[in-house]
């Protein structure tokens, strides 16, 4: 059994996203293992990025189910439970499971901790990096400055944290190769370097899951090496899941455990990397065949 | 377009020059080139004024001239490097202007002496020093936190209406209407966030402006409890509990001196400018606390704020609420110095210089907005000096206030598109604070 179907972060089910007339997305299903990178791949327009707005709270589902879990309780017992109660959110002794598509987007970030970022990058490009990654720790200074009115007094508790939140920025900084540059504002940086900050932007919030929207779009072949390498050490030395999009097979290919197709919103192929290469749908989808030919091509794979 | 330095596009400018110059003389001539006034007969007359139009309309052409050879000079260098002379001078401004503000009454007390300072006390330090107050409360809406605000003016009459209200009717002083003041203003900052939560831009700025309509129509119509038009009497200030005035029991007998209308007049002042301090204070504390830096942050890209798990609607309201209690607490002093309120003294004029001085100021600046209070209403004041030149030029300058004002508004965005202070200083450094170019901070959708 694959890891994504014994140990399950997050789990997504019959999700469909209607814009208008047009269904952007049908009756999706698709689950993402723990410790995995998971790609979400598929032509242009397939529905990729609304799946991901969708996980992320910026769309409403029209209809479907998001369920996101922390630690080791039972997935299916804490999805039905959840469901059955008004919450969005079950606990229990060893974690808790989350009904993303009831839950408003800064409460996914905060709560359910799954953090992302954009096709479009959207850095607060007239702040510095150690900014734009302080900003990133909104919640955790905003509680331990009591709201603002700790802060304002000095108490100690905040001038610790603020200490203890520059100290996880220079970190991440230190990561992403950017320590040098901490105080210049975001929108300086080269185009590389701001989706490399946008990633320690998002990782800077403690997720669980991370999604990431095209990565490696726009990077030259050694930023694109040193982003695989930025995902492994995420991957393996923060215990975060990741889901990313990407256009670029290569990339696709060499990180991920588990890829998952879309095409027009439907999707066509699910499984490790060696499966979905090799997938005549997949092939057809990105080679555009016609409709014929790939019927063509599906009776030879059942056959 | 990449014109060498030398070879400054002469031809173009003059071209453009000529244009504007006609544009002007065309859209003026009615304005400004016929004097329509009645003579001691009482019959209507009509003067021509040629110089004063063509003198104006070659102002204009020169203006246009210099702007084109201007901008011919600027495409040499890439503009968002660029941090101006003005930036770079801003650090040493700072401690000069706290020490003007601190000591001006003092300064003026000893150039002029005790007559001739009140008036500039009075209607100089006094005045600019309440619209830096609101300047700064409104900084925090506009310049931090990116919202744009057109009723502002809302807020201060809020304030100053609540001190009256609660002097009459429960016989507050002023120092405990105070707090009320600004609670109040606060508490009516959130009831109007909520419903422009949703706004932005254009359309949060037209809410606004309603909003601030709003509270002038009711201050004009419920006649019962804001005496409408006719205006309310409100306490004057007291030196915690000694009145201004030349009685026994004034403030000038109790400390043995002689009376003088000019003791009141530096009282206020130092109310207004503690105030206006403490507003600055607390400004540049939150600036540097996680609140602010989500302001900041709503203000550069709301959605990536909402995927970092801020809650953008609280962030909004305390904006709204923080900078409304400021306007309320300036509201409060500007009852207790008139004396007297009518609802005139909240027009919509007034939230739109409030506005002015915080975008002339620049990206939240402190210091511009002292800068731009001073130079606007320090300038409209000091028009009243120039009455003399009415004899030349066939005008009173004073009825060209909001011409000279508008005009002086076109200039200064052409010169710094971006405000005074152009700059950000950012809140927190790892290894060394280097100002941020304009350019690349963004003003706020709403
Ligand atoms: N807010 C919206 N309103 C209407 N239609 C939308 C909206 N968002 C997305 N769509 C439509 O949904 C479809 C899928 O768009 P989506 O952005 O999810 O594709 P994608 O797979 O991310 O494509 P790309 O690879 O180009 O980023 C497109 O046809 C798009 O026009
Ligand atoms: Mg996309």
């Amino acid at each position: 059994m694959q890891n994504w179907q014994s140990d399950p972060v997050l789990c997504v089910e019959h999700l469909t996203m209607r814009f208008g007339g047009l269904t952007a997305v049908k009756s999706l299903s698709f689950d993402v293992g723990r410790g995995d990178i998971t790609a979400l791949i598929g032509p242009n327009g397939a529905g990729k990025t609304t799946v991901f707005n969708c996980i992320t709270g910026f769309y409403k589902p029209t209809e479907g189910r998001i369920g996101l879990r922390h630690g080791i309780i039972d997935f299916d017992i804490g999805k039905q439970a959840a469901t059955q109660s008004s919450s969005y959110v079950t606990h229990s002794a060893g974690g808790a499971v989350y009904l993303l598509e009831r839950m408003p987007d800064h409460l996914i970030a905060k709560q359910a901790k799954v953090a992302r970022t954009f096709q479009n990058i959207r850095l607060f490009a007239g702040m510095t990096l150690i900014e734009n990654l302080m900003v990133a720790q909104h919640n955790a200074l905003m509680l331990a400055s009591n709201f603002t009115f700790g802060g304002l007094l000095g108490f100690k508790t905040y001038t610790t944290a603020e200490r203890a939140a520059k100290e996880k920025a220079a970190f991440w900084l230190e990561k992403i190769d950017l320590l040098d540059r901490a105080d210049m504002p975001a929108g300086d940086l080269p185009y590389g370097a701001q989706r490399r900050l946008e990633i320690a932007r998002a990782m800077c919030t403690d997720p669980v899951l991370l999604c990431l929207d095209e990565p490696a779009a726009g990077l030259n072949p050694r930023e694109s090496a040193d982003l695989n390498t930025l995902l492994r050490s995420i991957r393996s030395d923060h215990g975060t899941s990741i889901l990313l999009i990407e256009h670029d097979m290569s990339v696709v290919m060499e990180v991920s455990d588990h890829v998952v197709v879309l095409d027009y919103g439907i999707k066509i192929s699910d499984g490790t990397p060696d499966f979905v290469k090799s997938d005549p749908k997949v092939i057809a989808a990105y080679l555009g065949v016609d409709d014929d030919e790939l019927e063509g091509a599906e009776s030879e794979v059942s056959a | 377009m990449k014109t060498p330095l030398h070879k400054l596009n002469w031809l173009n400018a003059f071209k453009e020059a000529a244009i504007a110059g006609a544009v002007t003389f065309t859209l003026f001539s009615v304005l400004l080139g016929i004097n329509i006034y009645q003579n001691s007969n009482n019959d209507t007359m009509i003067r021509l004024r040629p110089a004063l139009l063509v003198g104006f309309s070659l102002f204009a052409a020169a203006l246009r001239f210099c702007i084109i050879l201007k901008q011919s000079l600027q495409l040499q260098v890439p503009a968002h490097k660029k941090i101006g002379w003005f930036e770079k001078v801003e650090p040493h401004l700072q401690p000069i202007l706290v020490g003007l503000m601190a000591f001006f009454p003092i300064i003026m007390l000893g150039l002029l002496g005790g007559q001739a300072s009140t008036k500039w006390i009075d209607n100089y330090g006094i005045v600019i020093m309440i619209y830096i107050m609101l300047g700064w409360g409104l900084n925090i809406v506009v310049g931090l936190a990116g919202l744009l605000d057109l009723g502002y003016v809302a807020f201060y009459a809020i304030g100053s209406y609540t001190y009256a209200l609660l002097a009459q009717h429960y016989g507050f002083s002023f120092w405990m209407a105070l707090p009320v003041a600004g609670v109040m203003a606060a508490l009516w900052g959130i009831m109007l966030g909520f419903p422009v939560l949703r706004l932005r831009g254009d359309y949060l700025a037209v809410v606004t402006m309603a909003f601030g309509e709003i509270i002038r129509a009711v201050a004009v119509n419920w006649r019962e409890l804001t005496g409408g038009g006719a205006g309310i009497n409100v306490p004057k200030i007291t030196f915690f509990g000694l009145p201004f005035n030349a009685n026994e029991d004034g403030f000038a007998a109790y400390f043995g001196l002689e009376f003088m209308p000019i003791h009141r007049s530096i009282f206020l002042y130092y109310v207004i400018f503690t105030l206006a301090i403490i507003t600055a204070i607390i400004t540049i504390k939150l600036k540097k606390l996680p609140i602010g830096r989500a302001w900041e942050a709503l203000r550069e890209d709301e959605i990536a704020c909402r995927s970092l798990g801020i809650n953008t609607r609280n962030t909004k309201l305390t904006a709204f609420a923080i900078g409304a209690m400021f306007g309320g607490l300036a509201g409060a002093f500007f009852g207790a110095r008139q004396g007297f309120l009518t609802p005139e003294s909240f027009s919509f004029e007034e939230s739109v210089l409030i506005l002015a001085t915080v975008v002339f100021g620049g990206m939240g600046s402190l210091t511009g907005v002292v800068l731009a209070s001073i130079a606007l209403f320090g300038g409209m004041e000091i028009l009243r000096e120039f009455s003399f030149v009415e004899q030349l030029i066939g005008i009173d300058p004073n009825r060209l206030r909001m011409l000279i004002v508008g005009l002086g508004m076109v200039l200064m965005m052409l010169w710094k598109p971006r405000g005074l202070i152009s700059t950000r200083t950012p809140t927190v450094f790892l290894k060394q604070k280097k100002s941020i170019s304009g350019n690349l901070v963004k003003e706020g959708h709403g």
